[in-house]
């Protein structure tokens, strides 16, 4: 039996969502921005709401979302997208609005932005990527970069006491009490992408249902800006991101979870 | 109706504004424009027309609201006075670049710096040099008077729709906070959703539907495709040259020296006109309502007609170069102006006309 003959559309169980274009992805082999892309663009597909989603791509390495998510979007100018996004929403308060950016982009040049827009609690969707480190400028230190982490800024790892602790952004926006629905996630796994696939669909939803402000951090992993291969990135992620970084749910439906 | 009422320049703005059928207002508090966003959030647009109006954390979060407002094919409007426009200059580049329409106001004053908060006219060069980086020109309203404060919002609103670009209305505190009579037009309608998706659906990002998806951005990382975008745009400034040009004349047809001034100093210097007059010297004044375009054709000819010419604005000498560049050393050109908030009177000015340009021999 040739290969052809076992590809019919009638023994086929998964394919790629048309939101996602076939342009060659620009992210390294290895790398969680495909995955989580495609996540938020199979939930848009699921959900029905392609003609109402406006996107929000951010300056860092998915500066080129639009390439390959297709639906509407705006790129924005570096750390800007919730300011873009909440101009969006107050102008179309019945479309679905998402921003998608990384952690130098929202947390450091946009942490304003970031900040009150979650304080105002508009109805829109964040994504925000969380890989400790400015990829496209080339692996320099982010504010979500470990303690004692190397990147071409911090050549001898980070240093507390001059640079400052890791920002636990996603924690201190759970405290203000515009946000509804804050989350952390990874896609290293298959259950792993499950689950935050479920958490961007929430997120969505919560959108429709007028609830204010979702924040899901996708935990991910830089592996050539941390200089290893896919794998070990993966379960150097595991081992010293998610210590720090811990995954579950911070908020649900407005109220802060009990630390176990 | 239209309607005669004794206002602010910055009321009178914020007024014609919501009767442009302006779709959102994004600001952020600076003295001498604040009553802008104060008459904004007293009025209640909202349930006037369903005009959003919200004050930003910062002037860089009101023109990056601005941003996202205008790709999606919204009238949208910010304003702030001096250091604010400095902030916002990124966020004016990102618009050119992405060839959105919006609308800017300067209500301008002195600096540099924290400066003071007394009116100048010192963003000349800000306003029309760029300001923000790359190859960008902004289309440049100067209005001179309470009632221009008013008309020229939904002029500037034309225009950015037009050629899909920022408008800037560069006004002052002077203009900003004295009071005149002005004639508000009628309330224009809000362009409904449905009709913006169908107008703007080539271009504005409104949510995919019967078509392509839209995409607005300002990066071309091909340097073909950069230059490409770099040469539309230059096409666009020199149609707004040929097609949307503004100035008036005042007085010239027999002038033999010739003021050039806008906003609250074409103001001073239309008195000083009068006072030259009474005085026997033949003196006109030509106000460039446009910044940019500049009236350089008409500077040139008026070049032959005149022994010299006095730019005068509220600042250290800024828009003078332009006169200069228009005249091209065919008559003397000399600047005067007050800074620092001092507003210059009109005896100021003729004596300035008397000393630089009469008895120090113009050719």
């Amino acid at each position: 039996m040739e290969v052809i003959d076992i590809i019919k559309p009638e023994n086929q169980v998964f394919s790629k969502t048309c939101l996602m274009t076939d342009a060659t992805l620009s992210y390294c082999p290895g790398c969680g921005h495909g995955t989580a892309h495609n996540l938020v663009m199979e939930v848009i597909d699921e959900l029905g709401i392609v003609e109402d989603t406006i996107g929000v791509a951010p300056v860092g390495c998915s500066v080129l979302a639009y390439d390959f998510m297709n639906v509407d979007i705006t790129q924005a100018a570096h750390g800007r997208a919730p300011a873009l996004a909440t101009a969006i929403s107050r102008t179309w308060p019945n479309k679905y609005i998402f921003t998608y950016q990384g952690d130098g982009d929202l947390a450091a040049i946009g942490t304003a932005e970031t900040i009150h827009a979650c304080n105002r609690g508009e109805n829109i969707v964040i994504i925000f990527v969380n890989n400790g480190i400015y990829g496209m400028t080339g692996g320099q230190m982010a504010p979500t970069t470990l303690p004692g982490m190397r990147t071409s800024t911090s050549p001898h790892g980070r240093e507390i006491e001059t640079m400052g602790s890791p920002l636990k952004i996603t924690e201190l926006i759970a405290n203000l009490p515009g946000t509804y629905y804050v989350t952390r996630q990874s896609v290293h796994t298959h259950k792993h992408v499950r689950k935050a696939k479920k958490a961007i669909k929430n997120a969505f939803n919560n959108t429709r249902l007028k609830k204010g402000l979702s924040f899901i951090e996708i935990v991910s992993n830089c592996n050539s800006g941390w200089k290893m291969n896919p794998n070990e990135s993966n379960n150097w992620m595991e081992e010293n991101m998610f210590p720090y970084f811990p995954l579950g749910d911070i908020k649900v439906k407005g109220k802060l979870k009990q630390k176990s | 109706m239209s309607e005669l009422r004794l206002m602010k320049g910055n009321e009178a703005l914020a007024e014609a504004t919501i009767r442009a059928g302006a779709d959102a207002y994004f600001g952020y508090p600076i003295t001498p424009q604040s009553e802008i966003i104060e008459y904004l959030m007293t009025e209640r647009p909202e349930h006037r027309t369903g005009m959003v109006v919200l004050q930003a954390e910062s002037e860089v979060a009101a023109i990056n609201m601005v941003y996202g407002a205008a790709s999606t094919g919204k009238r949208a409007m910010t304003s702030s006075s001096s250091p604010g426009i400095s902030l916002k200059l990124e966020g004016v580049s990102y618009l050119a670049g992405a060839e959105l329409p919006a609308v800017i106001v300067n209500v301008s004053r002195g600096g540099p710096g924290l400066g003071t908060i007394q009116p100048s006219q010192a963003d000349y060069f800000q306003s029309v040099k760029g300001g923000g980086h790359g190859d960008y020109q902004l289309y440049v309203l100067a209005p001179a008077s309470v009632q221009e404060m008013a008309d020229f919002v939904s002029d500037a609103f034309d225009i950015a729709f037009k050629y899909r670009a920022p408008v800037l209305i560069l006004s002052d505190g002077l203009i900003g906070q004295m009071m005149e009579k002005v004639v508000l037009k009628d309330q224009k309608e809000r362009m409904p959703d449905e009709e913006i998706i169908e107008k703007y659906g080539d271009w504005a990002t409104t949510g995919k539907k019967d078509r392509e998806r839209n995409i607005i951005t300002s990066l071309d990382l091909q340097p073909e495709k950069m230059e490409a975008r770099v040469h539309r745009l230059q096409k666009k400034y020199e149609q707004m040259e040929k097609e949307d040009l503004r100035y008036e004349k005042i007085q010239c047809d027999d002038a033999e020296y010739l003021f050039v001034a806008y906003g609250s100093s074409a103001r001073i210097a239309q008195k000083a006109v009068q006072l030259g007059r009474e005085k026997g010297i033949k003196v006109g004044l030509l106000r460039p309502i446009t910044l940019f375009p500049f009236p350089k054709q008409q500077l040139f000819e008026l070049a032959d007609q005149v022994k010299g010419i006095l730019s005068v604005e509220l600042s250290a000498g800024q828009m003078v170069e332009d006169v200069r560049l228009a005249v091209n050393d065919k008559v003397k050109v000399e600047h005067f102006g007050r800074t620092g908030g001092i507003i210059h009177t009109p005896e100021e000015i003729i004596e300035a006309l008397e000393l630089k340009i009469i008895k120090n021999g113009s050719n």
